[in-house]
C-alpha cells in the first residue's frame, strides 16, 4: 500500500536527518557538551540513587516553597543559555567589520538573537519572578500553601515544558528567525516556512498555560488566604506588587495566547488573519502582541519594585516611607500599563494625535515610578543602612534605573522615537531597565531570601564579586550601545560597513565578558555557600532583623510554614511582633491538614511537550495521541481522591521542639 | 583612586569626540528638529534625575550604619508635605514634557507637508516637492522618481533644500525606511503606503538603511543617500537616463526576488503604473488590485460570487505557500470592470486631502435591502464575470 517515502512522512512528518543541524559545528559542539554534561548528571543521579528522592520530594511536590526553588533553578539554567546567545551576538558584532562576515551566518545569527530575547523574557525573567513570588507570598501572608497546590505544580511543569521545547529547537530543527515577537508577514508561512516559528508558537503556548494558571493561583492566594488581621492595606509591599503582577498576567496572557493561536491558524489551516493577501492585516498582530507585551514588562518590574521595598526598609532598619502612596503607585502603574502599548510602533504611521496620546500616557507612568523612587530614598533617609548584598543591589538599581527610566521617557516622545526606534539606543534602554531593574531586583531578592529557603546565608565575598562584575559589566556593555544608537546604528545587524563603530562594539563585548564573570561568581557563590554552610548558618530564622511575616518562622520553614496561623496587627507584622515581645507558642499543637503530592503535573506537561513536538513537525499521530492522552490523564486525575493528608500532631510537636532547641542553642552561643 | 577613575574616562571622551553622532548632528531640517526635541526632553528630565542620583548617593553615604552620629528615626514613615512633593515634582516635569510632546508630534508628523526648508527659510509655492516612491524589496531598496520617469536601486539622490515627499511601501515583509541624517524613520509595509516629508540642507553622502529586521539579507539592506546641488542632481538624473535600463512589470517581478547586497543600478524608464501596482499587490498579471477589491467591498462586496473569484496560483514567489491543512494557494482574480474613473479614484492613496465619499449609500451587502428602507438598492457596478473562476 504505502511506499516507504509516504510511510516515513506519516511517521516523521517534516522531520528528516537534514533537520539535525549537523553542518553547524558550533551547534554540534554545544550538543556534545550538553550531552556529556547531561549524561554525567544523569549518571550521578543514578549512582547516588537520587531518582526516587527527586521524584517524591521535588518533581511531584505541591509545596509552594519547593516549587518556588524549582522555578529559580529553571530560571538560572536558562539564564546560562540566554547569556550564551548574548555572548555570541556580542562576539559577532565585534568582529563583523571591514567586509568580514564574522563567524555566524545569517541563518544562525538570526536564530540567536530571536532565542536570546525569547529565553531571557519567558524562561529566565518569568520563572525567576514567579519563583520568588511562589516562595515568598504565602509566607508573607501567613498561609500554609497557595490556594491550588496541585495547579502550582502543573504550572511549573508547563513552564518547564516550554523551556524544553526551546532547548529542543537548538538540536532538532531550528528556532524562529523573526525577532522575539515574530512580527508577520515575516513569521507567516510565506516567509518562514520552516519549523522555527512553530517552535516559537508552541513553546510560548505551552509555557503560557503555566504562567496564566500560576497567575490565577497567586491572585486567589493573596485575596483569600491572608492571615487574620491582614487587611489589604496591611499587606507587605512585595505581596501587593505580586498581586498587581498576577492581575496583569491574568489580564494580558490570554491576549498572547489568542494572537499566537491566530498566527498558528494562518500557518496551519491557511486562514488570513495576518497575511498580506486576502484582507489579512499584519498590523493587527503588532497591536495585539504589544497589548500583551507592554503589560509584560510591568509583570517583570513590579515584583522587583516589591523586593526593593522590602530590602530598603529592612536594611535601613526603618518603616517603609509612604506605604499608602507606594501601594497606589503600584496600582496606578498596573492600570496605566494597558494604555501605552502603541508606543512600541509610533513609526508605523499612526496619526499625530494617536501618537501623542500614547506618548503622554507613557510619560505619565513615570510619575508613580518616580514617586516610588522617592519613597525608597526617604526610607533610607534617617535610617541605619546596612550595606549587605541585597542593599548593595538596591542602591545600584536606584542609580541605574533612573538612567533607563529617563531614556524610556525620551523614547516615549514620538518625534524622538522616530530617530531612535529600533536602534541600539532602544536596545540599551530596555536592557538598562530589565537588567538594572528586574535582574538587580531578582539578585537582591535571591540574596535576601536565600537564608530563609536554605537556613544559611550566601557567601558575601563571592556575592560582592558577582555584584561588581555585574554592575560594572552592565555599564561597559550597554553605555556603548546608547552611543551607537545616537550614531544611527540599528539593532539585529549582523555585519557593519562603518569601521568607526567597531571600538564601541568591542567595549560592549568586554562588558559582556565582565557580566560572564559576574554570572560565574554567582554560581561560585552558591557552591561556596553550600560548602561553607556550617559557618554561614542562621538558626534564628531572622538573619537580617527583618520586618515581614516570612521571617517569623524557621529557616527553612517547615512544610506547614506556621504551626499556628499568626494574627496581624501591623503592615510590618514580624517587626510589630518582635517589638511587642511575641513569645513563640510551645504547646497545644494540632494535626495540620496539607495537600498531597501528585505526579499528574509532570505527566500532563510531558504530554503537552510531545503534542507540541508533533504539531511542530507535522507528526499528526503524535499530536493526536498526546492530546487524547492529555485529556485522559486530566480526567483521570479528577478521580484521584487522595488529595490531602494530616501532618500528625506528634510530628508538629517534634519539628517545633527541634526549633526551640535550635533557638536556645543559638541564643547561648 | 579617584584620579585614576578620571583618567580611565579620558579615552572615552576622546572616542566620543571622534565618532559621528549623526542623530545629534543631522543634516536635514526635520532630523534637526527631532534632535532638538531629544535634547529638550533630556534636559527636562535631567532636572529631576540628577538630583535623585545625587540624593541617593548622599543619603546612602550619610545614613550608613557606621555613621552613628546621623539621625535615626525608625518609625518615621509619613510626611504629607514630602508626599505632595514627590508626586508633584515628576508631575510638573511630565506636564512640560507632555506639552512639548503634543506640539512636537503634530509639527513633526511625517505625513505633514513641510512648513519650512530650514530654520530661517519658509517653504514658498515655488518649492515644489520632489516625489520619491520607495519600495522595500527583499533585501534592497527601489526608488522611483515619477517626475523624471527614472528609478534607482540602492541609491537615493535629492537636491539640497527641496522638499521631499516620500511614499513608502514594501513588497513582502515589514521594513523601516531610515536615513538618520535626513529625518526620522517610518515603516515600509506591504500593501500599505506610509509617507515621509523631509528636506536635506547640506550636500553630502549619507547612510540609509532598513531599521526593522526583515530576514536573512537584512544587514546588507543599506543605500547611500546623496544630497546634491541642483546641477549635480540634474546630472545624476541624466546619468540614470543614460543607463538604458528599463523597469516594467516583468523586470520588477525578477528584481523582486530575494537577493542581498545588490550593487547600485539605475533605470532610464519606469512603468508609470508600477508603484500603484506594487502598492496594491497586483504587479502579477491577472491578480486583482487591492484598490479594486476595496472599491467592491465599499459597494457592499460581491456576495458569494466573491468567494469563487479566485484562481489557483500560477506564478509563485520564492517562499512556501499553502498551509498544510489549508486550501490550495490561490489569489483573487482581477479583470473586474468598474464604471468610470472609480477605480483610479479609489486607488488614489491616502493623500492628506480628505476626499468626499463617492456614494452616500450606507454600507450594505449586495442584493440586500437598505436598512430601514424597503426599496431596491442602487448598486451601481457591473456584476463580475464569473466565467473566469470556472475555467
Amino acid at each position: 500500500m504505502f511506499d516507504t517515502a509516504n510511510l516515513t512522512k506519516l511517521i516523521f512528518g517534516r522531520l528528516t536527518l537534514e533537520s539535525l543541524p549537523l553542518h553547524e559545528p558550533i551547534i554540534v559542539g554545544t550538543f556534545a557538551m550538553v550531552a556529556l554534561g547531561g549524561l554525567a548528571l544523569l549518571g550521578a543521579l543514578t549512582y547516588f540513587r537520587l531518582w526516587g528522592y527527586l521524584w517524591k520530594e521535588w518533581f511531584t511536590t505541591v509545596d509552594h516553597k519547593r516549587i518556588g526553588i524549582m522555578y529559580m533553578v529553571l530560571g538560572i539554567v536558562m539564564l546560562l543559555r540566554g547569556f550564551a546567545d548574548a555572548l555570541m551576538m556580542r562576539l559577532q558584532q565585534a568582529i563583523a567589520f571591514n567586509g568580514s562576515e564574522g563567524y555566524l551566518n545569517s541563518h544562525h545569527y538570526d536564530q540567536v538573537f530571536t532565542a536570546h530575547g525569547v529565553i531571557m523574557i519567558f524562561f529566565v525573567a518569568m520563572p525567576l519572578v514567579t519563583g520568588l513570588m511562589n516562595y515568598v507570598v504565602p509566607l508573607q501572608i501567613g498561609a500554609r500553601d497557595v490556594s491550588f497546590p496541585f495547579l502550582n505544580n502543573f504550572s511549573f511543569w508547563m513552564t518547564t515544558a516550554g523551556a524544553v521545547l526551546v532547548m529542543c529547537s537548538l538540536f532538532v530543527g531550528e528556532f524562529a528567525r523573526t525577532g522575539w515577537l515574530a512580527y508577520p508577514p515575516l513569521s507567516n508561512l510565506s516567509y518562514s516556512p520552516d519549523v522555527g516559528v512553530d517552535y516559537y508558537i508552541w513553546a510560548l503556548q505551552v509555557a503560557g498555560v503555566g504562567t496564566l494558571l500560576s497567575g490565577v493561583n497567586l491572585i486567589c492566594t493573596i485575596v483569600k488566604m491572608r492571615a487574620p488581621g491582614m487587611t489589604m492595606m496591611k499587606m507587605p509591599v512585595f505581596t501587593w506588587t505580586s498581586l498587581c503582577t498576577n492581575v496583569l498576567i491574568v489580564a494580558s496572557f490570554p491576549v498572547l495566547t489568542a494572537v499566537l493561536a491566530l498566527l498558528s491558524l494562518d500557518r496551519y489551516v491557511g486562514t488570513n488573519f495576518f497575511t498580506n493577501d486576502f484582507g489579512g492585516d499584519p498590523m493587527m498582530y503588532v497591536n495585539l502582541i504589544w497589548i500583551w507585551g507592554h503589560p509584560e514588562v510591568y509583570i517583570l518590574i513590579l515584583p522587583a519594585f516589591g523586593i526593593f521595598s522590602e530590602v530598603t526598609s529592612t536594611f535601613s532598619g526603618k518603616r517603609l516611607f509612604g506605604y499608602t502612596s507606594m501601594v497606589y503607585a503600584t496600582v496606578v502603574i498596573t492600570i496605566l500599563s494597558y494604555l501605552v502599548w502603541l508606543h512600541h510602533f509610533f513609526t508605523m504611521g499612526s496619526g499625530a494625535s494617536v501618537n501623542s496620546f500614547f506618548g503622554i500616557t507613557t510619560m505619565i507612568i513615570s510619575i508613580p515610578t518616580g514617586a516610588k523612587m522617592f519613597n525608597w530614598l526617604f526610607t533610607m533617609y534617617r535610617g541605619r543602612i546596612r550595606f549587605e548584598l541585597p542593599m548593595m543591589w538596591t542602591v545600584a538599581f536606584m542609580l541605574t534605573f533612573v538612567i533607563g527610566g529617563m531614556t524610556g521617557v525620551l523614547l516615549a516622545v514620538p518625534p524622538a522615537d522616530f530617530v531612535l526606534h529600533n536602534s541600539l539606543f532602544l536596545v540599551a534602554h530596555f536592557h538598562n531597565v530589565i537588567i538594572g531593574g528586574v535582574l538587580f531586583g531578582l539578585f537582591a531578592g535571591i540574596a535576601y531570601w536565600f537564608p530563609k529557603a536554605f537556613g544559611f546565608k550566601l557567601d558575601p565575598f563571592w556575592g560582592k564579586m558577582s555584584f561588581w562584575f555585574w554592575t560594572v559589566g552592565f555599564y561597559f556593555a550597554f553605555m556603548p550601545l546608547y552611543v551607537l544608537g545616537l550614531m544611527g546604528v540599528t539593532r539585529r545587524l549582523r555585519t557593519f560597513d562603518d569601521p568607526s563603530l567597531q571600538i564601541w562594539f568591542i567595549i560592549a563585548g568586554i562588558g559582556a565578558f565582565m557580566i560572564l564573570l559576574g554570572i560565574a561568581s554567582f554560581l561560585i557563590q552558591i557552591a561556596v555557600s553550600v560548602l561553607r554552610r556550617e559557618q554561614l548558618v542562621d538558626t534564628t530564622g531572622d538573619p537580617w532583623d527583618a520586618r515581614t511575616l516570612e521571617w517569623a518562622t524557621s529557616s527553612p520553614p517547615p512544610a506547614y510554614n506556621f504551626a499556628f496561623t499568626p494574627v496581624i496587627h501591623d503592615n510590618d507584622a514580624w517587626w510589630d511582633m518582635k517589638r511587642r515581645g511575641y513569645v513563640r507558642p510551645l504547646t497545644g499543637f494540632k494535626a495540620i491538614h496539607m495537600p498531597s503530592n501528585s505526579g499528574t503535573g509532570v505527566i500532563l506537561a510531558g504530554l503537552s511537550t510531545t503534542m507540541a513536538f508533533g504539531l511542530i513537525w507535522y507528526m499528526w499521530w503524535m499530536a493526536a495521541g498526546s492530546f487524547a492522552a492529555l485529556l485522559a490523564v486530566a480526567i483521570g486525575h479528577t478521580f484521584n481522591y487522595h488529595r490531602s493528608f494530616h501532618i500528625p500532631a506528634d510530628e508538629v510537636v517534634s519539628v517545633e521542639r527541634a526549633r526551640t532547641e535550635l533557638l536556645a542553642a543559638g541564643a547561648k552561643s | 583612586m579617584r584620579y585614576w577613575k578620571i583618567l580611565a574616562l579620558l579615552p572615552l571622551g576622546l572616542a566620543l569626540g571622534g565618532c559621528n553622532l549623526v542623530v545629534l548632528s543631522p543634516s536635514g531640517d526635520v532630523a534637526a528638529q527631532q534632535r532638538d526635541l531629544v535634547i529638550i526632553a533630556t534636559v527636562l528630565m535631567l532636572l529631576i534625575v540628577v538630583p535623585v542620583m545625587v540624593a541617593t548617593a548622599m543619603i546612602a553615604w550619610r545614613y550608613r550604619q557606621s555613621n552613628q552620629s546621623a539621625t535615626y528615626t525608625p518609625d518615621w514613615d509619613h510626611s504629607t508635605q514630602l508626599e505632595l512633593l514627590i508626586w508633584a515634582a515628576p508631575l510638573l516635569i511630565i506636564i512640560c514634557l507632555g506639552a512639548v510632546t503634543w506640539m512636537g508630534t503634530h509639527l513633526l508628523d511625517p505625513y505633514r507637508t513641510l512648513g519650512r526648508i530650514s530654520a530661517d527659510r519658509a517653504v514658498t509655492p515655488q518649492d515644489k516637492p520632489l516625489e520619491v516612491n520607495v519600495v522595500a524589496l527583499d533585501w534592497k531598496w527601489l526608488f522611483i522618481y515619477p517626475e523624471y520617469g527614472i528609478a534607482s536601486l540602492n541609491e537615493l539622490a535629492a537636491p539640497v533644500n527641496r522638499p521631499l515627499d516620500f511614499r513608502i511601501t514594501s513588497s513582502s515583509v515589514m521594513n523601516s525606511f531610515y536615513i538618520p541624517a535626513l529625518a526620522g524613520q517610518i515603516y515600509a509595509m506591504p500593501g500599505m503606503q506610509s509617507r515621509l516629508h523631509a528636506v536635506i540642507n547640506k550636500p553630502g553622502v549619507y547612510r540609509g538603511f532598513s531599521a526593522n529586521y526583515s530576514g536573512a539579507g537584512f544587514s546588507g539592506m543599506r543605500f547611500a543617500f546623496h544630497g546634491l546641488s541642483d546641477a549635480e542632481f540634474s546630472s545624476w538624473v541624466e546619468n540614470a537616463k543614460a543607463s538604458g535600463n528599463s523597469l516594467g512589470k516583468p523586470e520588477y517581478l525578477t528584481l523582486e526576488r530575494p537577493s542581498a547586497n545588490e550593487p547600485v543600478r539605475y533605470y532610464a524608464s519606469v512603468d508609470n503604473d508600477l508603484f500603484r501596482a506594487i502598492l496594491n499587490m497586483c504587479v502579477e498579471t491577472g491578480k486583482m488590485c487591492m484598490s479594486e477589491m476595496m472599491a467592491i467591498d465599499a459597494k457592499g462586496g460581491m456576495g458569494m460570487a466573491g468567494v469563487r473569484n479566485t484562481l489557483p496560483l500560477a506564478y509563485d514567489k520564492f517562499a512556501g505557500r499553502g498551509a498544510v491543512f489549508g486550501a490550495e494557494p490561490s489569489f483573487v482574480a482581477g479583470g473586474v470592470c468598474l464604471p468610470g474613473d472609480q477605480v483610479t479614484r479609489m486607488a488614489e492613496d491616502s493623500s492628506p486631502t480628505v476626499l468626499a465619499p463617492l456614494d452616500w449609500t450606507p454600507l450594505q451587502g449586495r442584493g440586500l435591502e437598505r436598512p430601514g428602507l424597503m426599496r431596491p438598492s442602487k448598486a451601481s457596478f457591473i456584476p463580475l464575470p464569473t466565467s473566469k473562476s470556472n475555467s
